[in-house]
């Protein structure tokens, strides 16, 4: 058994730095690769994009990457584990075999698929069953969007994840699954971890938690001391160097930007956090309230301490559904006065707004310079402000009234305050809105379903 | 003396539906029980009035010197429903530390924290 297993982050989200994986793979020694893409809406979108094309549907980009980082990746043994094949894993995979051929790797490498995630097809037989899948944040029943559902997706733990690479797959593409699984499941198989050694479980799942994100742990969106983090042109992204006995260090290539200190880990942990006690994976329940942290030397934090439960018997559900339209215009207004200025604009084009009658749900204005992001906590704005974007939004189950709107902004420019500009993008777009739906089900309920593939 | 919390501690938010979470981190170890002391839920809800509709909860993680909120019904329906800028809850955390808290005189010394 190896002593030390080094895993790398190569993305934070779908569309983070196109180069972090490639910097990942040359920028020193690593033996995974770890690429989170699917955000909560993601599946939607891929969604969508299948339905239009049925080759279509996962992490377009991971494709090329393949082609790019491969070579070094066989080379070097470096295996790699991505959510990047969305609600089209064999789609996915289909295409990395093709890279992979191309580049004269026949017979060189195995890819393993992990499915059965997707439980779109089976919506209906569970609601028939009482299975209802309500809304975990309202309490509000599936049935009552039943028709508007765009797709529905468990999310997979890190157990199939681990059947794969023990079959010997050097690359696991899988749909739905946990971001933290991605990092836990190599460490599972390398250490031998039992999936019921909840502590250990615990710590390969806090180790994916600091990681996910990418270079947010590492010096990126870091508020301590934000004016010396050093060259975060060049940032680099996390690494885990795990040991046998579940403590690891967070730490970054050599000779990269960006910093690993005791902040910017602590940072990551508390980022979207809801009760540290129970931090719930399909994995275990995590507590990070037991998380312990040192220094090791120079961007070199150990995490140390943690204790974990066992799982809950649940799976969560990400479901999308259509919920309707939205639409938001902006305008800027210059000095002198721009905040009287926008403010008038506002109270003009909503009086217009009513006089078409047009039924919202939600009109929101917000004054960017002003108040948009801390609201009335920013206090009263300077009265000699440069100049203000005012920015309103509208949504609406009626896409006619969402439409109705994007023609009273630009007119505004000849019809309202004066000093005004900033309309050239023309007409703002009216977006249809797909909204997450979250749920849980009863774990038996769902089968993970694992493929090699031979290159 | 008053003291704003972005001389006492750094902070992370996020999002999880229609829900903020903000991690407020001490500066340093000792400064950890004065934001337990004075930041309560109480007071962060007070703080947030206007912009979070739901109720606040707070979690201690003394190990971290953090403490972890979540403000319910604050992200204008969340994800892709809301129309805010920061739908994402993103800014919370600097909006956090705009708040002033009272420390004894005395304290605020031992603490090295003029003002």
């Amino acid at each position: 058994m190896k002593q030390k297993v080094r895993i790398a982050a190569g993305q934070g989200f779908w569309g983070d730095l196109p180069d972090a994986p490639v910097r990942q793979v040359e920028g020193g020694p690593i033996d995974y690769l770890m690429l989170d893409y699917l955000a909560e809406v993601t599946m939607s979108i891929m969604q969508k994009q299948r339905s239009r094309d049925p080759s279509a549907g996962y992490a377009k980009d991971f494709v090329p990457l393949m082609n790019q980082i491969l070579p070094a990746c066989v080379e070097r043994n470096i295996r790699v584990t991505a959510n990047a094949g969305g609600v089209n894993v064999e789609g996915c995979a289909d295409a990395v075999r093709e890279v992979a051929r191309g580049l004269g790797l026949a017979g060189k490498l195995r890819i393993g698929l992990v499915t059965g995630d997707d439980i779109m097809a089976k919506l209906d037989e569970f609601l028939d069953r009482g299975i209802e899948l309500r809304n975990m944040d309202t309490g509000v029943a599936l049935s009552t969007v039943r028709d508007r559902i765009q797709s529905a997706n468990v999310y997979l733990g890190a157990a199939p994840m681990v059947a794969a690479l023990n079959r010997g797959a050097q690359i696991v593409i899988t749909g739905r699954a946990t971001d933290t699984g991605l990092t836990l499941a190599p460490l599972m198989h390398e250490f031998g971890w039992a999936p019921d050694d909840w502590n250990k479980i615990a710590a390969g799942t806090i180790a994916g938690h600091i990681i996910e994100c990418g270079a947010q742990c590492s010096g990126g969106n870091c508020q301590y001391e934000w004016r010396n983090i050093p060259n975060l042109a060049s940032v680099g992204f996390p690494i885990v160097e795990a040991a046998p006995d579940g403590t690891f260090v967070i730490t970054k290539h050599e000779g990269t930007g960006g910093w690993v200190i005791i902040p910017s880990v602590k940072e990551q942990l508390v980022y979207e956090m809801g009760d540290p006690h129970s931090y719930i994976t399909p994995d275990c329940v995590a507590d990070f309230t037991t998380v312990r942290l040192e220094y090791e030397g120079r961007d070199r934090v150990r995490v140390f301490g943690i204790e974990g439960r066992p799982a809950t018997n649940t799976l969560k559900v990400s479901i999308s559904y259509s919920a309707g339209y939205k639409a938001v215009g902006t305008l800027a207004y210059s000095w002198p006065e721009a905040y009287d200025k926008a403010q008038a604009a506002d109270r003009i084009l909503r009086e217009r707004l009513d006089r078409l009658g047009l039924k919202f749900d939600q009109i929101l204005t917000e004054f960017v310079g002003a108040n948009a992001t801390h609201g009335p906590l920013a206090g009263a704005p300077s009265p000699d402000l440069p100049e203000v974007q005012l920015r309103v939004g509208v949504r609406s189950e009626n896409r006619t009234a969402v439409e109705r709107f994007t023609k009273e902004i630009a007119p505004l420019v000849l019809t309202g305050p004066p000093g005004v500009t900033g309309f050239a993008g023309g007409r703002p777009k009216v977006e249809e809105i797909v909204a997450y739906w979250p749920a849980l089900i009863p774990k038996e309920e769902i089968n993970p379903v694992v493929d090699i593939i031979d290159v | 003396m008053k003291v704003q919390l972005t001389k006492l501690a750094h902070a992370r938010s996020g999002d999880k539906g229609d829900t903020a979470n903000i991690g407020l981190i001490a500066l340093r170890e000792e400064i950890y029980p004065i934001l337990v002391r004075e930041v309560t839920a109480e007071r962060v809800k007070q703080h947030f009035k206007g912009i979070c509709q739901g109720n606040v909860e707070r979690f201690e993680l003394p190990n971290l010197g953090a403490l972890n909120f979540l403000l319910h019904e604050s992200l204008g329906g969340g994800g892709t429903l809301s129309l805010m800028t920061d739908a994402q809850g993103k800014t919370f955390s600097t909006a956090l530390l705009r708040m002033e808290i009272d420390i004894p005189d005395e304290e605020a010394l031992t603490f090295d924290l003029q003002g």
